[in-house]
């Protein structure tokens, strides 16, 4: 039963190696859906492209319902998966300065790395900004630590917080999704088209 | 190929990017009980760049000490080695594809200066934002996103709701 290294299915030696390939995989799919462009991925803002919201969007429903479904079909024990904490104002407050960096630099760290394997410069000053960042993060570490450590809620889920059905709340997040699906098209009909 | 004569760049269709995603997604949770990341190991590299020139000063920081170890380079992880994969899945698609050069990517309305003046402030603020929210679209938002988790939907409505309300104000950068 998965996850497999955890439970010793697999040698802990093979991590790194499983690593590199998983981010070949990553990397050949951004790349591939055209997330090395940064004006192809800042389109989703102004609404001449919708390749993220598509692409991500899609990636999160087909991720959940199969993690569910192996869960369900007992391949996969979910209770065992690393849940991304929840520390309330230090994700509100990070993803909204991420947010204007996002339309700042036109990348998001990983979408910046394939932009950087193919040579696009504005990309490697991107990611010479994102260290810089870190490191302006971690010298004023002391000042900032009771934002990022505050409002500790655990490694909780949306079931958690709010006792929901797994099952139809990720059906209902589908539907969304085609709605979101839908209404980018319509939009995207209406607004000026953008070559890049 | 026609697109071609357009629009130089001709991409997979996205639903057919973010499905494969998702089933990378659910592979990386299969084998590992974890999700992807990106920014983690530009902390790593962060962290072993401050530990190489200033040992002391590493190691007088609360924050740059919780990843720093005797025995161990902080750039042995996980992550490191997946960012390292992203490069080179990458580097074999934009290949595969025609689309390496050395260019800087940008609006015909602004200058090359000015499109690198703005990536630069775009990558301090994501770089600061990643770190307080300990992760970035893909460590917080898709694998959060992935196991439900609270947070990494928190995170990623703040990513994008922030994003559409600034939007505005970078508009001569992009359209």
């Amino acid at each position: 039963m998965g996850p497999l290294i955890p439970n010793h299915l697999i040698p802990l030696e093979w991590n790194n190696i499983i690593a590199i390939i998983i981010g070949i995989a990553f990397g050949f799919v951004l790349e591939a859906s055209g997330f090395s462009s940064s004006r192809k991925l800042a389109g989703v803002f102004y609404g001449y492209d919708f390749a993220v919201l598509k692409v991500f969007f899609t990636a999160a429903v087909v991720s959940v319902i199969g993690i569910y479904y192996m869960d369900y079909l007992g391949y996969l024990d979910i209770t065992q998966l690393y849940v991304h904490p929840t520390y309330l104002w230090a994700a509100i407050i990070g993803g909204a300065i991420m947010g204007v960096g996002f339309v700042a630099g036109g990348f998001c760290p990983g979408t910046s790395l394939c932009a950087v394997a193919i040579g696009k410069l504005d990309a490697w000053i991107y990611v010479f900004g994102i260290l810089i960042g870190i490191f302006i993060f971690s010298e004023l570490y002391n000042f900032i630590e009771p934002l990022f450590n505050g409002d500790f809620l655990g490694n909780i889920t949306l079931i958690d917080t709010f006792n929901w059905n797994p099952y139809w709340f990720i059906f209902i997040f589908s539907i969304i999704a085609i709605i979101a699906f839908a209404v980018a098209d319509f939009v995207q009909k209406k607004v000026k088209k953008v070559f890049y | 190929m026609k697109n071609n004569q357009e629009n130089k760049h001709v991409y997979w269709n996205p639903y057919y990017g973010g499905f494969l995603l998702g089933i990378i997604i659910i592979f990386t949770f299969y084998i590992t009980g974890r999700g992807l990341g990106a920014s983690g190991a530009m902390k790593s590299s962060v962290v072993t760049l401050v530990d190489t020139v200033a040992p002391t000063h590493a190691e007088n920081n609360a924050y740059y000490k919780t990843f720093i170890n005797e025995e161990d380079s902080p750039m042995n992880t996980w992550l490191v080695y997946e960012a390292l994969g992203v490069l080179i899945g990458a580097f074999l698609s934009g290949g595969l594809n025609g689309r390496i050069s050395w260019r800087i990517q940008h609006s015909p309305k602004i200058t090359s200066k000015r499109r690198l003046v703005f990536a630069l402030i775009g990558g301090v603020l994501f770089g600061l934002g990643a770190q307080i929210a300990r992760g970035c679209t893909s460590g917080a938002a898709l694998s959060g996103m992935a196991v439900l988790s609270t947070g990494g939907f928190i995170t990623m409505l703040a990513i994008f709701g922030t994003a559409y309300l600034t939007a505005y104000f970078f508009r001569k950068n992009w359209i």
